[in-house]
């Protein structure tokens, strides 16, 4: 029954990764650019979280709509003051000035919250479910449901709303999109407000979950390259199965390998699935 | 006009070098430190400058090379090596492991490549961490202590080392610059496909800059864990030597044969000014200044005394 233990961790290791790396998935699609500051994103909104709830009991749900709505606006100010300015150019300076952005970020987290891990603990403790002999932490189920959730609000958004089709339609074709009247800086500026957001999102599930430094920023940088690699990159389904893979084969190899080696697997499945399959599991071309 | 143009880069590089070369005179540690210092960090933009800078691949793995030679060479001394063939060996030790490395990642383009060399630091720094039994693991490793010599001549001594892996560098990258190879690799950064077409050897000419990009670092990264004594996986595969070796050649002209000399100058000088000073907040300052070199300054500072040629001419 272990092994059917390992999996229910696995899964629900797995959904708070698709949510991880949905934001990080979509930046990278449509802007084309790798976002560094996603994961010292997703860590400062587990901070506004954990002081949300420490000095003014606001549950971390709430936090998830109060994150949003500001990471919304601050991605949306980074990519038109600073990223669309050098959009056009090559891989290496986009790259590199999101570099610089996280070290600017990571640092003022470490002056202005120390680098001690903190916990969030939720008083009560939601209590734990077992389906036969496999047990579940309620917080774990919960998170793991709402990250699916948010996942699944970003695909309605991209498939249904107007600016998720203009969105779509920039990544297929930008000319062709600008050539429609799509105004291809705005929608850069809302993608990118909308890849901060799931990283403001994610932070609060996170944060009920594992402790909280700004230490732990590149790991979940490092989470959304594999899920983005593994899946393929370009749509939400792809997150997902790259999340839910990414999360069973840790979860197994923590239990083959030991936990130490878990994230060694994980990078190695990187390399070959890059070397070997660059446009993931479920890779194809287009936004949805 | 090739002729005259090698002529005087040759003589540029020979001022410089004697210059160099008579700072242990000064007898001063810190101008000793400092030489050593800027002598590594020329070492890491030169190198990058092969692979990033002439081939256009956005390379991270300047960490996994430096941390790869720091540790060959560390075990190579601790079990008997002599220290000079040690640092030799890491050379070649990550010169191999990049030529291999090579061929399955240079297959890669873009964000890609960029993405599994910043892994490659990861994954080795996970290794050196779990293989106790050679490196120590999180513990460190402590290199055998040179009793023979004070502590002042030491201090030369790495100095001259350093600078010989930088001179043997820049050797290489003014002939790569001056020969087929370096032609080679400008075609591939302007348009892949086409050089593919004219018959540009693309894969074995990456994987050659990609092995030049490793070989003096590793050097350099065995010669650094000699003069510091004490390495661990954090210590020696830290991300930030990629990123210092990009900044300082996108700072000083991506692609130049000096730009990586004036780069590592200029930015060891702000490090010792600035970030001295303030400790707290030293990454935050160098990813400020990251910021404002790719917003404002994007072809480094040799692009603005060509600017300033053309203007007046």
């Amino acid at each position: 029954m272990l092994a059917l233990q390992i999996l229910a961790n696995g899964l629900m290791l797995g959904g708070l990764y698709a949510c991880i790396a949905a934001g990080f998935s979509l930046v990278w699609g449509v802007l084309n650019v790798i976002n560094i500051l996603h994961g010292s994103l997703i860590v400062l909104g587990a901070y506004l979280a954990f002081f949300a709830y420490t000095l003014w009991g606001i549950h971390p749900f709430a936090s998830i709509v109060i994150a949003g709505t500001l990471f919304f606006a601050l991605g949306y100010l980074v990519q038109s003051a600073l990223i669309n300015r050098v959009i056009g150019a090559p891989v290496l300076i986009t790259l590199t000035l999101t570099f610089g952005l996280d070290l600017m970020l990571a640092n003022a987290m470490i002056v202005g919250f120390k680098a001690d891990f903190r916990k969030l603990t939720l008083d009560p403790p939601l209590g734990s479910i077992a389906l036969g002999e496999v047990v579940m932490p309620v917080d774990r189920l919960l998170a793991m449901a709402l990250a699916l959730a948010l996942t699944g609000l970003l695909y309605l958004l991209l498939a249904h709303s107007r600016i998720g089709r203009a969105i779509v339609a920039v990544r297929m074709d930008r000319e062709a999109a600008a050539l429609m009247g799509v105004d291809v800086r705005r929608v850069y500026a809302i993608t990118f407000g909308l890849g901060t957001l799931m990283a403001g999102a994610a932070g609060p599930l996170l944060a009920m979950i594992f402790p909280i430094s700004p230490l732990t920023g590149p790991a979940y940088l490092g989470k959304a390259f594999v899920v983005c690699v593994l899946g393929g990159l370009g749509s939400v389904p792809a997150v997902i199965v790259g999340g839910i893979v990414l999360g069973v084969v840790e979860s197994f190899a923590a239990l083959w390998f030991g936990p130490e080696h878990a994230v060694t697997v994980s990078f190695a499945l990187l390399i070959a699935f890059l070397i070997f399959r660059p446009t993931g599991l479920l890779g194809k071309k287009g936004y949805e | 006009m090739g002729g005259a143009r090698l002529r005087r880069e040759l003589a540029i590089a020979a001022v410089a070098l004697a210059l160099v070369a008579a700072l242990p005179l000064s007898g001063d540690a810190y101008v000793l430190r400092l030489g050593t210092t800027v002598l590594l960090y020329a070492v890491l933009a030169m190198s990058w400058n092969f692979i990033g800078g002439m081939t256009g691949y956005p390379s991270f793995a300047s960490a996994a090379f430096f941390g790869l030679g720091a540790y060959a060479g560390a075990v190579a001394q601790s079990s008997g090596m002599p220290m000079a063939l040690a640092w030799a060996f890491a050379g070649l030790v990550a010169a191999a492991f990049a030529a291999l490395l090579g061929v399955a990642l240079l297959r890669l383009r873009g964000h890609y490549f960029a993405i599994a060399s910043l892994v490659v630091a990861e994954v080795l720094r996970e290794i050196a961490n779990s293989a106790t039994d050679l490196t120590g693991g999180g513990m460190g490793l402590n290199l055998p202590v040179m009793s023979a010599l004070s502590i002042q001549a030491q201090a030369v001594l790495f100095f001259y080392a350093m600078l010989a892996v930088a001179a043997l560098n820049f050797g290489a990258m003014l002939a790569t610059a001056h020969s087929r190879l370096g032609f080679g690799l400008r075609c591939i950064q302007q348009n892949e496909s086409a050089a593919d077409m004219i018959g540009v050897n693309t894969t074995l000419y990456k994987t050659v800059a990609f092995t030049l990009s490793a070989v003096f670092v590793g050097g350099a990264g065995a010669i650094y864990a000699s003069w510091v004594n004490y390495i661990e996986p954090p210590d020696v595969f830290d991300v930030l030597f990629s990123v210092k070796a990009i900044v300082m050649v996108l700072l000083g002209g991506a692609g130049s044969l000096f730009g990586p000399l004036i780069g590592a100058t200029v930015f060891l000088g702000l490090e010792e000014l600035v970030w001295r000073n303030l400790l707290q907040i030293h990454t935050g300052i160098l990813g400020l200044l990251i910021v404002l070199l790719v917003l404002f300054l994007p072809r480094g500072l040799l692009s603005l005394a060509r600017r300033h040629r053309s203007a007046a001419a």
